[in-house]
């Protein structure tokens, strides 16, 4: 499945080797590029000096600074707007950029009467739930397969690796029985957490992430752990988790946005209203309220991703680019 | 040496199992195994099962050999699924594919504000989808007065029904899709356009190829692999697109928007037919194979292609 001679060889050398800290902070800080033969992309620095090219050049990254503005900001910020305009007024002139009145209460509204509040809560408990069971078995999982090895090792790899091949469509009903009447269990997972949790950390795709990190982290200070006296729990906790910072901050993006965006799933198991977690709860409020308190409440529900986003950029675009180099 | 191995290994006590931190490793994989085994091996195998069973909520289950299959495969809605999924993908790549790529092109010769650029393609990524969806479909208003109508109204087009017309839906969805999705193909691309190596392009110069000729022969076959990549997750995706149509248009009008796992969804949970879950489980079973195939085709090709 993991056909590493497809990968794209920068994107899994940046993000499964350990970075040292002091190198991140040197880029950060980088003053302006200047092009040279080293970081030079498809047209050369001569090029970039000649009339023919410098001008076409600006003026298309200017146009395209506006295309993605437009695109990738323009219904945010309309949403934004539409949130504090009355209805009257976003359904008589959607596209003006002033509202008539500005109405700040349609936020608290949403938040108060139609307890977003609530929704809100609910999302927040999902995501910390599954972000947390995915950190603890793909981190425990990682660590036996990559650091301990197992004789059967190789075989539950291949088993883990094997369901990466498995559509989710397949998973869909089955698993809604089985959550239904869990084996050994046989009490219904129905209307409980436990329900998005536990399938979240099923996630093969985290597994083999943190196994291909942990591969790669040196096994001499393993080694010299060992002769120390620490043992498989000790090796664990104190050395390997510290190394693997870079890792968990991938897999914990991946596991509070994959939650905080997931909607069949939950609306097939939590069909309690009280409990149901926002992506579930909106599409029934859309149905049920006026636009602007709905403008509201889909902005609230969009606020938290993309300050997470603004805060955690560089890992978010990490896990992007992984996601295309290993999924399937 | 292989003898004496033997030897040791036969005279193994659960102690020195223990000792050898046999139990300790088996305490760090029970989490995984629990985890996998109940929500992810087992429900696998349950699907094969089932397909083959007859099996609803009151009853137990009954063996009915391929009767789903044969109940699935003479739904009339079936083939209308099929005809709209793939109609879906076809969209979903004349749309998606050409554009991330364009974009992503251009925007890795931008040296200043990169990271501005690439913010701005993800931010859409970022949106919960069902955020973006209830968002679109009111953008989407027929009336003279919708978003868009009023937008392309400016250049003295429509007003077009988008979402209630038979015709205009399924592009509608498709183009919702494409924009919640396109930033992260965009980074995708622009990861593997920076591993490009610099003398490939030295090289192409001396040999005094312009920039448009470089662009052809030696940035996109550099893409190859990365594009057969993205191609490959994005018919994965689509084929299993539920969200947009489920919450657009609920697969109408007149079923243009129906897709597979729509149709599975309606089949196991839907009000009208509900809880026929051997067929839903059997038509899973059938996308599941088809997209293996699908994948196991395009892994081999890699293979080949990469190694060549």
């Amino acid at each position: 499945m993991i056909d590493r001679s497809a990968l794209p060889a920068p994107i899994e050398a940046e993000v499964l080797l350990p970075e040292p800290i002091s190198n991140r902070r040197w880029r950060r800080r980088r003053p302006r590029p200047v092009v040279d033969s080293t970081n030079r992309g498809i047209i050369s620095p001569y090029e970039r000096r000649q009339g023919r090219v410098k001008y076409p050049l600006q003026f298309s990254t200017i146009a395209l600074f506006v295309i993605l503005l437009i695109i990738g900001l323009g219904p945010i910020l309309w949403l934004a707007k539409g949130a504090i305009t009355p209805t009257q007024d976003t359904l008589r002139d959607p596209m003006s950029l002033w509202p008539n009145g500005i109405k700040f209460s349609t936020l608290s509204t949403a938040w108060n009467r139609e307890h977003l509040d609530r929704y809100f809560f609910n999302t927040l408990l999902v995501a910390g739930g599954s972000w947390v069971s995915q950190l603890v078995v793909a981190t425990t999982g990682g660590y036996a397969l990559s650091v301990l090895r197992p004789k059967y090792g190789p075989i539950l790899t291949g088993l883990v690796v094997g369901t990466l091949l498995v559509p989710t469509v397949v998973l869909l009903v089955p698993l809604y029985l089985t959550v239904l009447n869990p084996p050994l269990i046989h009490h219904s997972m129905l209307n409980s957490y436990w329900a998005l949790w536990l399938p979240a950390a099923a996630s093969p795709f985290n597994v083999i992430l943190v196994k291909r990190f942990f591969d790669n982290l040196p096994r001499e200070v393993f080694e010299a752990a060992k002769v120390d006296g620490a043992g498989p729990f000790r090796l664990f906790w104190s050395i390997v988790l510290p190394l693997s910072k870079p890792i968990l901050g991938v897999v914990s993006v991946f596991a509070i946005i994959a939650a905080w965006k997931d909607f069949l799933w939950p609306l097939l198991v939590i069909t309690d209203p009280e409990k149901q977690p926002l992506s579930v709860r909106l599409p029934v409020l859309a149905n049920l309220i006026e636009l602007d308190v709905l403008l509201a409440a889909l902005f609230i529900s969009t606020i938290v991703p993309i300050l997470l986003f603004l805060v955690f950029q560089r890992l978010f675009l990490r896990s992007a680019g992984l996601s295309g180099a290993v999924k399937g | 040496v292989s003898v004496v191995n033997i030897e040791t290994r036969r005279r193994r006590s659960p102690v020195t199992w223990v000792r050898g931190g046999g139990l300790s490793t088996l305490v760090f994989l029970l989490p995984m195994l629990i985890a996998f085994g109940v929500f992810s091996w087992f429900p696998i195998v349950r699907a094969l099962v089932m397909s083959v069973q007859q099996t609803n909520l009151v009853t137990p289950p009954t063996w009915v050999g391929l009767e789903n299959f044969r109940t699935v495969l003479a739904d009339p809605d079936l083939w209308t699924a099929i005809k709209n999924t793939g109609y879906f993908a076809v969209l979903a790549l004349v749309f998606g594919y050409p554009i991330p790529l364009a974009l992503a092109v251009v925007m890795s010769e931008v040296k200043r504000w990169r990271g501005v650029y690439t913010a701005l393609a993800y931010l859409p990524v970022v949106v919960p989808p069902v955020v973006s969806v209830l968002l679109w479909r009111f953008f989407y208003d027929g009336s003279g007065t919708g978003v868009f109508n009023t937008i392309v109204g400016w250049v003295g087009l429509g007003p077009y029904p988008w979402l209630q017309s038979a015709t205009t839906a399924m592009p509608s969805l498709v183009l919702e899709a494409t924009w919640a999705a396109a930033g992260g193909t965009v980074i995708i691309y622009l990861a593997a356009l920076t591993s490009i190596a610099p003398e490939l392009y030295d090289a192409a110069e001396v040999d005094g190829a312009s920039i448009r000729q470089k662009v052809w022969h030696v940035t996109l076959p550099q893409l190859r692999g990365v594009l057969l990549i993205t191609l490959i997750l994005q018919l994965i995706g689509t084929a299993q697109v539920f969200l947009e149509p489920y919450l657009f248009t609920d697969g109408g009008p007149a079923n243009s928007t129906l897709t597979l796992l729509l149709l599975i969804y309606r089949y196991a949970f839907g009000s009208s037919l509900g809880g026929d879950f051997g067929s839903a489980t059997a038509l899973s079973v059938m996308l599941a194979l088809t997209l293996g195939i699908l994948s196991a085709i395009y892994f081999r090709l890699t293979r080949s292609w990469s190694t060549s």
